[in-house]
């Protein structure tokens, strides 16, 4: 079952990742910058579905889209920056900031040129079953599971995250 | 042509480079708070699409349970959850004080 | 020109497959199209329902001019909006008022890709299929955060604000509903449980009992956290305070008018038809009809077989009936052949799904709509019955009192799934 139009979905979904990408660095409005960002993430949701992570996708959708993005919105909205869309945008090491991206994308360009035979396009050939139960075996499996600890830890850090934003946006400590 | 068509690993990983250059951009040039966590964001996703893409190539090599850079991924995701609820909460009370969203003007420890 | 009769039927000799799973982009076009007029058909008659109902519960008759009983009435309305002015506010941002309806539907109508109306009925049956659908549903409070904030005005940014708040509060509650759910479904052999919607239900056949009546009462209490939470959800009454005409002056849809009102609303009853269908799949069995297992066998397969047909011709009676008490005025001879045409139309669907073919395959979408329409009247039951929550009320109901219980649910759940096998055992033994 060779996925047909798999080049067509990948450009397009790429696209309008990059798209949204610069929509959110460029644009004056924050909430505009939000929005491309959902568009963003979405995309992103869609190209983990091609590389057939398909739980991933839905904990993207449901935690960054759908969670994250709506905090950012509410934030956007309560602190009601419509005298900062006149000001200036870019502050004023903006030129040394795009020379250092530029040398950053050098390097990239300059390790994924060198090591392209490193990732023969292997196109794995068993059949798809159960991504979300193989998840959880490495998760919880007493036997093969080997992060169970830092499951844990995250847990704890999402509690002192709760903790920490309650406390910051309190009116009186 | 072949190279673009037939859709590998690296194709995923200049994706990903790429969001990670703008995720950079934006947080280095950007004046506006929420802007900049938004680049954050950003750049905590092109990590998220390496790690997923990796992920798929490992599989390929290790069998369909071998899902590392999935479950790294969910790990990232919830990090970044974490981070941005103390990233806004810190704008807020800063907002609350100083009246301005601008990166460059919390300077009270400045000479 | 062979090889696309052979695609389109290929799918039809495939009898375990939904056209997703099976890779069959027809049928999955065909199933798309099939729901996507099976909700629209819905949400009209939801709308007239909803009136004639309010109506009858608060003693008066509702819409009874527009056509024989007012069943024409949703047609007018949707007229009406269509060619209504389409107002924006000065100051208000262009694009992002037009995207927020948009996202709203979207996210209301892609929900329906994974709900199962059958074993095979489904245009497909994702892995992930309830996190998928409690992802896309959760979408949808950005497009109302971005309604009331690109309208530039107090009120509907207030009622965005308060409507969002509160459905992502009621979101916590119902996750951690379906988390008990999911736990339930990891009862078998295998002990491996599942996410997928078709999954869930095959799991409820194989335990032979609805999870509304597994480990009583902790499969029933966690049904009615969802079953108050999804009411918020959808920001329906009791909980409309953000979008209630007396309060807030309609909150986050003020600003809207004509077609993008109603796309608003479109998405309110595709939401409300969407979280029903998540409760009927996960507690109430889905596509099952009553007693799949207990009562089983050529027999009562044919006795259940029939109750499609008979409802229709049930409809159908009603509507004779009250053709027969229509007044013999020469006005209402329009009226009275209008009613007279539905009941026969009725009847005949009704005759139709005598016919064994057509019987055999169309009772588990017949089972599985009929319980998702119980729920649509216990929706409008409520909006009838209940005074409206106070917004702190409703953030304290959602917070301090949904998610313990639901927690406590979800921990007890684990328990009593963890000693279901030892605890059978040990009854063998002693009895």
């Amino acid at each position: 079952m060779n996925p047909v139009a798999t080049p067509f979905f990948f450009y397009g979904l790429a696209a309008i990742m990059i798209i949204g990408g610069v929509l959110v660095i460029t644009r004056k409005n924050a909430v505009h910058s939000a929005l491309a960002l959902i568009s963003t993430l979405l995309a992103q949701a869609g190209l983990y579905l091609m590389l057939y992570a398909p739980f991933v996708a839905g904990v993207q959708i449901i935690l960054y889209a759908g969670g994250i993005m709506v905090l950012f919105l509410f934030v956007i909205m309560l602190i009601n920056i419509d005298r900062s869309m006149k000001e200036r945008q870019f502050n004023k090491q903006w030129l040394i900031g795009i020379v250092a991206a530029a040398l950053l994308g050098g390097l990239f360009i300059s390790v994924y040129t060198k090591g392209k035979s490193l990732f023969p396009d292997g196109r794995v050939t068993f059949v798809e079953s159960g991504n979300t139960q193989a998840i959880a075996s490495l998760l919880y499996d007493p036997h093969t599971g080997m992060y169970m600890f830092a499951f844990e830890i995250a847990s704890l850090l999402l509690l002192v995250a709760i903790i920490g934003a309650v406390v910051m946006a309190k009116k009186r400590i | 042509m072949d190279a673009l068509t037939n859709i590998s690993t690296l194709h995923y990983l200049v994706v990903g480079a790429a969001l990670f250059l703008l995720g950079v951009i934006g947080v280095l040039t950007r004046r506006n708070v929420v802007i900049v966590l938004m680049s954050i964001e950003l750049i905590l996703n092109a990590v998220n699409l390496n790690l997923v893409a990796f992920s798929r190539y490992w599989q390929g090599l290790h069998g369909p349970t071998a899902l590392h850079g999935q479950v790294f991924a969910i790990f990232v995701i919830t990090d970044a959850a974490a981070e941005a609820a103390v990233g806004l909460g810190i704008l807020i009370a800063f907002f609350r004080n100083k009246e301005t969203v601008n990166v460059d003007e919390v300077n009270l420890l400045k000479w | 020109m062979g090889w696309l009769v052979d695609y389109i039927t290929s799918y039809l000799k495939t009898t375990d497959k939904t056209p997703g799973a099976a890779g069959n982009i027809f049928w999955a076009f065909v199933y798309i199209v099939a729901v996507f007029l099976g909700l629209s058909v819905a949400v009209i008659a939801m709308n007239w329902l909803e009136r004639k109902i309010l109506a009858h519960m608060q003693v008066r008759l509702g819409p009874m001019r527009v056509g024989p009983h007012g069943l024409l009435q949703p047609i007018a309305d949707a007229l009406k909006l269509l060619l209504k002015e389409d107002i924006m506010p000065a100051e208000a941002d262009g694009f992002v008022f037009w995207m927020a309806p948009l996202i709203v539907v979207l996210a209301a109508f892609t929900v329906f890709v994974v709900v199962p109306f059958g074993p095979t009925h489904a245009i497909t049956d994702m892995n992930i299929g309830i996190l998928f659908m409690l992802g896309v549903s959760s979408l949808s409070v950005l497009g109302i955060v971005t309604a009331g904030w690109a309208s530039n005005s107090h009120y509907p940014m207030m009622g965005a604000l308060r409507s969002s708040a509160q459905m992502i509060s009621y979101e916590v509650a119902m996750g951690l509903a379906v988390v008990s759910v999911i736990l339930m479904t990891s009862l078998n052999d295998t002990g491996t449980g599942t996410l997928s919607m078709i999954g869930i239900v095959q799991a409820q056949f194989a335990q032979h009992t609805w999870f509304v009546f597994k480990f009583f009462p902790l499969g029933l209490v966690a049904f009615f956290i969802f079953a108050v939470a999804m009411v918020a959800e959808t920001n329906r009454a009791p909980f409309d305070l953000p979008e209630a005409e007396s309060e807030l002056t309609a909150g986050f849809h003020t600003e809207y008018s004509g077609f993008r009102w109603s796309l608003f609303f479109l998405a309110e009853y595709s939401a409300m038809i969407a979280v029903s269908s998540i409760a009927v799949t996960l507690w109430l069995g889905g596509w099952l009809r009553p007693f799949p297992n207990l009562l089983n066998g050529p027999t009562w397969d044919l006795v259940f077989s029939l109750f499609p047909g008979v409802t229709f011709l049930f409809f159908a009676a009603i509507c004779f009936y009250n053709t027969a008490r229509m007044p013999k005025h020469p006005l209402f001879k329009i009226q009275t052949i209008g009613l007279a045409g539905f009941g026969a139309v009725l009847g005949l669907i009704g005759l139709i799904l005598f016919v064994p073919p057509v019987r055999d395959r169309v009772g588990d979408i017949f089972w599985f709509c009929s319980k998702v329409a119980a729920f649509m009247y216990l929706y409008i039951w409520y909006r009838g019955t209940f005074p409206r929550y106070r917004f702190d009320q409703l953030m304290k109901v959602g917070w301090k009192v949904l998610l313990p219980i639901s927690l406590a649910v979800l921990v007890l759940t684990a328990i009593a799934g963890f000693v279901e096998a030892p605890f059978k055992e040990w009854l063998h033994q002693v009895l």
